[in-house]
């Protein structure tokens, strides 16, 4: 089953729920891992379209064909032609580049929230699965962070903190760590009562390095796979933050922002909304493709069963 | 069961306690001087030393809280800044909106995402299964408030045949009632359908390699009666998990939903007042939706029980 983007605190008694636990990972399946993910048709899907839009980001500068904030009033509302390849907004603004910018400004914001929630969900899950006494407390804030409404509390967290980039991480990534540290602190349930780890402890390794050693590399083939997801959620709650004008102020172009400003002009001119969608709507399915994949063969325990 | 019950019910207190106090820490995360941020750039000294009343923000933040606290216990939820009316009485109007629209979307929801899901599986790897895969793949990734404005335009602005927006109440006109819900519904539930549909179809896929549903076909039941009489029942599960997850959804989604085809439900009540920085509603706002799920999911947890008595009540968080 595909990890929903806002899980609330009901855990289904499915068994190939999200925060199943980490199977342990032979290093000698490596070398096998990359080549049946080379033979996974929809992570190579993946790959293919998230790379495309990575591409947009990396080389706005050399596929822009005008300044994406230059504008134009005696351009306004161009249908698409050879100048400007997706037509023109309601500033004579050329709405290619502003969308090659565009996904400069979601790609960024997304990969900071993976960065910020994968840190520091692994350390609050380390923490709550590796020291018992830290487990309740700490869980009982996620639980309680997770108890609201994902897009309802990060709009609310990012009008108060202001509008910008940074305070939209901040608030995605508070939205988002419960999730990561459940996983960790799953898998970390399980390793930790590994004959290996008790018998590392009892020859007297250190809590720092078992965890280190041990624990942490075994725990990570979930949260991979879950960082993932939050990389497609995150794209797509960051365009609701912008859409709403809680996100980066203008003028950086913003996909969000891009589809509100359309919204004034859906009778003149439905394409200055249909094509940030769009673009939205592919960073999102690529993401969901490669976190789909990574999840059959980094996890066959949590596999969604293909017949 | 019943200590399964009593031991649910008591963990759900102490994350209620924490969404009360997380709701209350809102207006805490406003940079600088509050009062000056929610009066606005052009407001006048007194009226920000309003607005510094009218919030307690003269007094401290403990003393706010215990006030906040004492509120709650008395069913007070404060007043808002600019609806004139109280937090709770400004929720309690919006709420049925929502409610009608989020039970139409999980309508919606189910007798679609579940047959799909079903016929996905009875026909696992034919087009028909790529496509319902394709569909949930789809649902997942749209983002709902531009699928809402494409929805408008096809169907408002160009066909004609349903509202653009607006709400018309059950009691004035329920044929208008059902027409202003189409377009929403739709939106706020094509990802609910494409994840049910995927739970619906790997649950499906798990029963029909099960011993009993394989012995049923070996002594010449037909396939309709083996689905009919063993495998539905056992799809019900995600059915209710999905119930439990999608209420979430809803409320997150009623809010730019809401908003889009302006709708005068919780969800639009909330955007305003964020963007008016009407904290008092804000918080309410945040925190009956929280408590509203944390209910909800207790409830999930225990119809569980209910529907699948192989599952045990030990353990579980």
């Amino acid at each position: 089953m595909m990890a929903d983007p806002e899980r609330t605190s009901a855990q289904p008694p499915d068994p190939a729920a999200v925060d199943a636990p980490a199977p342990h990972l032979p290093r000698a399946a490596d070398t096998t891992i990359w080549r049946r993910l080379l033979g996974h048709r929809l992570f190579i899907t993946g790959v293919i379209l998230f790379g495309l839009v990575l591409a947009m980001a990396l080389f706005a500068d050399l596929l822009a064909t005008a300044a994406p904030e230059k504008m134009n009033v005696r351009a306004r509302f161009r249908t698409p032609q050879w100048a400007f390849l997706l037509g023109t907004d309601n500033y004579g603004r050329d709405i290619w580049s502003r969308l090659l910018y565009g996904s400069r400004l979601s790609l960024s914001i997304g990969f900071a929230v993976v960065l910020v929630t994968g840190v520091a969900g692994t350390c609050i899950g380390l923490l709550a699965g590796y020291f018992k006494r830290l487990d309740g407390p700490l869980m009982r804030l996620m639980d309680a962070l997770m108890a609201f409404p994902a897009i309802l509390l990060a709009i609310a967290i990012a009008s108060a903190l202001g509008p910008s980039a940074i305070n939209a991480v901040i608030a995605l990534s508070a939205v988002y760590t419960p999730r990561t540290a459940r996983i960790v602190r799953g898998s970390v349930l399980v390793v930790r009562e590994m004959d290996y780890v008790q018998a590392a402890l009892a020859s007297g390794a250190r809590h720092g390095w078992v965890i280190w050693r041990h624990i942490l590399p075994n725990s990570m083939a979930p949260l991979i796979v879950q960082l993932t997801f939050i990389f497609a959620y995150a794209v797509l709650a960051e365009s609701i933050l912008s859409f709403l004008g809680v996100g980066p102020p203008p003028p950086t172009p913003s996909w969000g922002s891009m589809i509100a400003e359309g919204q004034a002009y859906l009778r003149e001119a439905p394409l200055m909304a249909l094509f940030p969608g769009i673009a939205i709507a592919l960073t999102a399915m690529g993401l969901n493709l490669l976190g789909d994949g990574l999840r059959d063969v980094l996890d066959p325990r949590l596999k969604v069963q293909h017949g | 069961m019943a200590e399964f019950v009593l031991r649910r019910l008591l963990s759900a207190i102490p994350v209620l306690l924490l969404v009360t106090l997380i709701a209350a820490s809102i207006m805490q995360l406003v940079p600088g001087d509050p009062a000056m941020v929610i009066a606005g750039s052009g407001a006048s000294d007194a009226e920000v030393q309003q607005v510094r009343l009218a919030l307690g923000l003269d007094r401290s933040f403990g003393v706010r809280l215990l006030e906040w606290y004492g509120g709650l216990l008395r069913g007070d939820l404060g007043q808002s800044l600019l609806l004139n009316r109280s937090v709770t009485t400004a929720i309690a109007e919006r709420l049925p909106v929502t409610l009608a629209l989020a039970g139409f979307a999980l309508l919606l929801t189910i007798i679609i995402g579940v047959p799909a899901g079903i016929i996905a599986a009875l026909k696992a790897n034919t087009a028909i299964d790529q496509a319902v895969l394709m569909l949930a793949l789809i649902g997942v990734s749209v983002p709902n408030f531009w699928l809402s404005l494409m929805l408008i335009v096809a169907f408002g602005v160009w066909l004609e045949v349903l509202p653009a927006g607006g709400y018309t109440p059950f009691a004035d006109d329920p044929l208008g009632w059902v027409r202003c819900l189409i377009l929403p519904g739709i939106s706020l539930a094509l990802l609910q359908i494409g994840l049910l549909a995927r739970i619906t179809r790997a649950t499906m896929l798990e029963v029909l390699r099960q011993d009993y549903v394989r012995t049923a076909r070996a002594k010449g039941l037909p396939i309709r009666m083996v689905v009919g009489q063993h495998a539905l029942r056992n799809v019900l599960v995600p059915v209710v998990t999905v119930i439990g997850i999608s209420f979430g959804l809803l409320l997150s989604g009623s809010v730019v939903i809401e908003t889009v085809y302006s709708i005068p439900g919780l969800g639009r009540l909330l955007a305003t007042a964020i963007f008016s920085r009407d904290y008092p509603v804000i918080q309410g706002g945040l925190l009956v939706t929280a408590a509203m799920l944390v209910l909800l999911n207790l409830a999930v947890d225990l119809l569980y029980a209910v529907i699948d008595p192989r599952i045990k009540h030990d353990g579980r968080s």
